[in-house]
């Protein structure tokens, strides 16, 4: 798998946290792995939007990376939600729905981007890069592990 | 069933077989099925609601099922790994959702619901209006089927016809 300068948050050089919310355990995997190669920590995950929330208010992560379609509370409602409840929140939507009417829908009730399944490391990477903004600090590959 | 319901699924699974197996495919038989349609493997289930209506399965001998879901996951997976059926669930989810997103941007509306694996060892028959199109792709871990049985929603029919 491709090779990325870890993304650390600024405050305090801790990897960022991630929240993974989608109802497949095979997509969960795969974000993870390809959250790691990011030199990102998986703080929670969820299948279903309702529990995406309550974990949210858990764990409080630096991002989440919610999934559309699924069963029990979609992932835009969830999205809203836990934005209503937490304005600060980092809400990345991860779906193959893509299309305009979603994507408006998803930007409009909170969601801060949206990445298209099947997801290329290389453009989450810049998404994530972008979403955290001033709050994310790239480290140099050797300077990882301190 | 028409061409252009057609063409964004087999542009769709184009697209992510391609990525996900780091390797081309291409189409092999085309058929419509008149009879019931007989599971193969490994099989999941997605149904569609709205303008358009019916339902798509994704079928994938279990050998097939066992290889793709491993260039997937990026680690040999055995046949009987929970995670292979997983897999074909997120396989057929993000082809569906790809085709999905083309025919909704073309002024199509419709709702993809959450994948489901498809256990019965048969399923119902076509009727007329929801004849059965059988798409094989074939790629270098085996033959990909994918069983599309759509459409026009009673309401929708003139508008779209």
């Amino acid at each position: 798998m491709e090779q990325f300068s870890p993304i650390k948050r600024s405050k305090d050089g801790q990897p960022v946290r991630y929240l993974i919310v989608d109802d497949s355990v095979f997509a969960r995997k795969n974000l993870g792995r390809i959250i790691e190669t990011f030199g990102g920590q998986i703080a929670g995950e969820a299948g279903d939007g309702l529990t995406a929330i309550s974990e949210y208010e858990r764990i409080k992560p630096d991002i989440v990376l919610m999934d559309i379609t699924m069963p029990q509370m979609e992932g835009i409602e969830a999205a809203e939600k836990i934005v209503q409840q937490n304005p600060d929140a980092r809400v990345v939507m991860v779906s193959s729905v893509g299309y305009q009417e979603n994507i408006v829908a998803a930007l409009q009730r909170g969601a801060r981007h949206f990445v298209q399944k099947p997801v290329k490391p290389e453009v989450l990477y810049e998404v994530i890069k972008y979403v955290l903004g001033e709050d994310g600090a790239l480290v140099s590959a050797a300077g990882a592990g301190a | 069933m028409k061409m252009e319901l057609i063409q964004p699924f087999i542009n769709a699974a184009d697209a992510v077989l391609s990525q996900g197996l780091k390797s081309p495919m291409s189409i092999g038989n085309l058929a419509m099925e008149p009879v019931a349609y007989r599971r193969q493997g490994v099989a999941a289930v997605i149904e569609l609601t709205g303008d358009i209506e019916g339902r798509v399965i994704f079928d994938l001998a279990p050998k097939t099922a066992a290889q793709v879901a491993s260039h997937f996951a990026g680690t040999e997976l055995p046949e009987t790994d929970d995670l292979v059926r997983e897999a074909v669930c997120e396989l057929a989810n993000q082809v569906i959702g790809n085709a999905v997103a083309t025919l909704n941007d073309q002024g199509f509306h419709f709702r993809v619901h959450p994948p489901q694996m498809h256990t019965s060892e048969q399923g119902p028959t076509s009727t007329e209006d929801t004849e059965a199109l059988v798409l094989c792709f074939e790629t270098e871990s085996g033959s990909v089927f994918m069983n599309i049985a759509l459409r026009y929603a009673q309401k929708t029919s003139a508008a779209g016809a």
